[in-house]
């Protein structure tokens, strides 16, 4: 076999998409294509639709197939992190039947964790699951749900056995989302949209076969999901808004752009659009104001460091080397500068910062930022606990003295009202 | 630009970083700072042999090793986690750079393989008492006379200033800046060490009055030498910080383990573990900005000046607020003179001054950047 280089891994790439690119494919028909050839994912196993390529080589496939102009796998948000723990602890049947499609964008997901009385302490679940003949039969309620309202299947985490301590009782499915026993109802956000809803599950069904790993072992999957979601965070900013360009390919992307990413629209605002900071202050002529070129210059100092410390994480991953600290730093430092970010903004359009929509400026894109921010630092698991994390996994400092753990989770105290 | 330090680069940190804490032990920095040079010149000159620091981005044409900025930065770095007490950076970096950039090929072969071997202790000259860190603060005359040259004038803040042997002055000469080489016992030079805030990095005030000095290049020529080399000064003391920065967020984590308040260590306490989460956010900030920006020099990166103030202004901050953290973390023992803690945090306010402080970089930054 010839040794891989960046350099023959692009021409590969480029060879294959001038054979096979084809803007008047149906959309599914390309993907699959794509998926068919290895390139869609090519850091999977072959036998998962990818080419065992180094995560080095990556970026510069994804590189390659954005330059030609040819659409990717489908890779929305909860998509990615299904697919991820999928690959990770589903059965075969699991990954025959699902991985595909998240691939082709034929299903979408969401993410079913967060309950009224358990948020950053994602391991209190109360809602249950309950194995009756031989379906899983679920009860409960889940809250800020993204992307609910038009899932196909949710990533569930419920409780099995409420007589272990609380880690060891939990159990996670795979949940179809198009049954009578689960309702979802919107909530609307703070920003105005509503990407994040309520799920009911009354009496919900879940075949036996999609469970995921074994009963009792949901919390290891869900930390799976978990260390996606805060990788991914850094992700969200440079999701594109779609093309202009014609094709029937391009049409079928833009009706999912508006359907199943519509949620996410408002996502590329948290990192604060520090790509619009310059922009606006030259636009506005405040770039030539002394104190708010300090205040622009740190926020421009913060991100490009950022981006170098994510480089370095990378890099390290790349050559093979364990993970150090800066791999777990991310989420932490993207709400830091997301918050800084609008910040600026807010001091760049002083008095316009007053008004949103078509009034505001950008045409509302900084009223957006500045009111979509807050999501930064709560989603996908707040600063507090990212510093938790940070403060124990990394730095290895003792635990927080748990009161909760080792008791059945029966008796463990818990919020009775949600 | 991918980055990362190649195993060849982690062996030499990790045999630096064994021998400094083998000869620069906390002890051994106190007992320096106490004397007037601040450091010992057999001990330096045995540093150079054993190790050749000096020498690393010497090119071998001029004795040196050859190496480039990622390797300095690395020397750089653990230098500023031990607070080695060596006029390495007013040697290798400042007068090394200076002599690098501005020299003809004819002086880097006078000049350079004394440095090189670690025989020449070495500085640059560029600060006057206005503080300013830029060329345009210069107002030392420099004359010509029957094919010499002659310095009037006063120098201020020069490192080591008071103990090199070889010191290049930047000064303003008929055509233009300009640099020139002045040996440190030269007649008419009065040197005088001040009194650092930071005792761990001696400096001077040099007096010229009618100094005879060597032309280093061309008269009047200096400028754009001049500015490069406080572009990579500034990148290089970033890497100092970052060790630094790193050594303090590691003690106080270390302190944090071992000391027990209300019957538990307190790194148990969430309030000391969000800051330690934070001092990591900072220091990693630091590390990578300084790293890039060493590799940037190596791969010759045009936005060069831009990021040089960008790594510098991180650093400074980062720095002063481990620092702070970590007196904190100590608590009172922490704010003794015992306790090693003011030893960093003096060096960290030192070095957030020198070259310009973060609010200084951050302007610099939006003019070479963002207009
Ligand atoms: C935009 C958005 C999208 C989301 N999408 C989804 C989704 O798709 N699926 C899903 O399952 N969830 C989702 N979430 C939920 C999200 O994961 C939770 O909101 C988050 O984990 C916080 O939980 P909580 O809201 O219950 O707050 P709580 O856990 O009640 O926290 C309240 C406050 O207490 C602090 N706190 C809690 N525990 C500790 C501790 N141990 N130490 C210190 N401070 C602590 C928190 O940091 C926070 O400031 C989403 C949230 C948002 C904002
Ligand atoms: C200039 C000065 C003058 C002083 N004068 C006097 C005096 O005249 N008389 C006198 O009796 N004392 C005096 N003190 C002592 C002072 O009161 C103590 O230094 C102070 O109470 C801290 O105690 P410590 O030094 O033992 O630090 P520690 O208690 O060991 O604390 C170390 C660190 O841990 C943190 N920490 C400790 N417990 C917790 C917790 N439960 N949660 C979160 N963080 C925690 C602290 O905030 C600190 O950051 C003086 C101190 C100074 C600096």
């Amino acid at each position: 076999m010839t040794e891989l280089t960046e350099a023959s891994v692009r021409a590969e790439v480029r060879a294959w998409l001038a054979a096979n690119w084809n803007p008047d494919l149906g959309l599914v028909e390309w993907r699959n294509k794509l998926i068919d050839s290895g390139w869609g994912v090519p850091g999977w196993p072959r036998q998962w639709y990818g080419r065992d390529l180094s995560p080095g080589l990556v970026p510069a496939v994804e590189e390659e197939i954005q330059k030609s102009g040819a659409i990717g796998v489908a890779k929305a948000g909860i998509r990615t992190l299904a697919a991820a723990t999928i690959l990770a602890h589903g059965t075969d049947l699991h990954k025959q039947k699902f991985l595909r499609r998240i691939l082709t964008g034929e299903d979408t997901w969401c993410q079913l964790f967060s309950e009224p009385g358990s948020g950053s302490d994602v391991a209190g679940a109360v809602t249950r699951a309950e194995l009756r003949g031989n379906k899983w039969v679920v009860n409960g309620q889940k809250v800020w749900t993204t992307s609910a309202h038009h899932a196909d299947y949710g990533l569930l985490l419920a409780r099995t056995d409420w007589d272990k301590p609380k880690h060891k009782g939990l159990s996670y499915f795979i949940i179809d989302m198009h049954q009578p026993g689960v309702k979802v109802q919107p909530l609307k956000q703070m920003n105005g949209h509503a990407s994040f809803n309520q799920v009911f599950m009354t009496d919900a069904e879940v075949m036996p076969e999609f469970l995921v790993a074994n009963v009792g072992d949901g919390w290891q999957v869900t930390t799976t999901t978990l260390m996606h979601e805060r990788r991914g965070a850094d992700a969200l900013r440079s999701w594109a808004v779609g093309s202009t360009r014609e094709g029937r390919a391009y049409d079928e992307e833009r009706a999912e752009i508006a359907t199943v990413m519509e949620p996410y629209k408002w996502y590329p605002q948290r990192a604060g659009r520090v790509d619009l900071i310059l922009t606006r202050a030259r636009e506005t002529g405040r770039i030539d104001d002394p104190v708010l070129r300090q205040e622009i210059a740190r926020v421009l100092i913060m991100s490009k460091s950022a981006e170098w410390l994510a480089r370095r994480a990378r890099t390290a991953q790349e050559l093979g080397r364990p993970q150090g600290p800066e791999g777990s730093l991310g989420k932490l430092i993207a709400s830091n500068v997301a918050r800084a970010a609008a910040r600026v903004h807010t001091q760049i359009s002083g008095a316009d910062a007053l008004l949103s929509g078509d009034d505001g400026p950008m045409k509302g894109v900084i009223a957006e930022i500045l009111v979509s921010v807050p999501a930064t630092s709560i989603a996908g698991g707040t600063d507090e606990i990212q510093r938790n994390i940070i403060a124990e996994r990394v730095l290895k400092m003792p635990r927080e003295p748990s009161i909760d753990t080792d008791k059945p989770f029966r008796d463990v105290p818990r919020n009775t009202v949600s | 630009m991918k980055f990362s330090f190649s195993p060849e680069q982690e062996e030499f940190r990790s045999n630096l970083r064994r021998f400094l804490a083998d000869r620069s032990s906390t002890k051994e920095v106190r007992r320096l700072m106490e004397t007037e040079a601040g450091y010992e010149r057999a001990a330096w000159q045995k540093m150079n042999v054993d190790l050749g620091l000096t020498a690393v981005r010497i090119p071998e044409a001029y004795g040196g090793q050859g190496f480039g900025f990622g390797e300095q930065a690395i020397v750089l770095e653990e230098m500023g986690r031990a607070l080695a007490c060596a006029p390495y950076f007013s040697t290798a970096v400042l007068a090394a750079g200076a002599i690098l950039n501005a020299g003809s090929e004819a002086d880097k072969r006078a000049l350079l393989p004394g440095i090189a071997s670690g025989e020449t202790v070495a500085t640059l000259a560029w600060v006057e008492d206005n503080g300013r860190w830029d060329a345009e603060g210069t107002t030392l005359k420099a004359a010509s006379s029957g094919g010499g040259w002659t310095l009037d004038g006063h120098k201020s803040f020069v490192l080591d200033g008071h103990t090199a042997d070889l010191i290049v002055v930047l000064a303003r000469a008929p055509q233009g800046p300009t640099l020139f080489t002045v040996a440190g016992d030269a007649r008419g030079l009065a040197r005088r060490a001040v009194e650092a805030m930071d005792p761990t990095r001696k400096m001077a005030r040099l007096e010229f009055n009618g100094v005879s000095a060597r032309l280093l290049g061309e008269a009047g020529q200096a400028a754009a030498a001049f500015a490069r080399t406080m572009d990579e000064a500034a990148i290089l003391l970033a890497n100092e910080m970052a060790g630094g920065a790193e050594r303090l967020r590691e003690d106080a984590l270390a302190y944090a383990r071992m000391r027990m308040q209300f019957g538990r260590p307190i790194a148990s306490f969430q309030s000391m573990k969000h800051k330690q989460a934070d001092m990591l956010v900072d220091v990693e900030l630091a590390k990578s900005a300084a790293y890039y920006a060493a590799a940037a020099l190596d791969e010759g990166d045009s936005d060069i000046p831009a990021i040089a103030c960008l790594a510098k202004a991180q650093a400074s901050e980062a720095y002063l607020q481990t620092a702070i953290h970590a007196i904190q973390i100590h608590g009172g023992i922490g704010f003794t003179w015992d306790n090693d803690t003011h030893l960093w945090f003096k060096r960290a306010k030192a070095s957030e001054v020198f070259l310009g402080d973060a609010t200084h970089h951050r302007e610099l930054m939006m003019q070479r950047w963002a207009a």
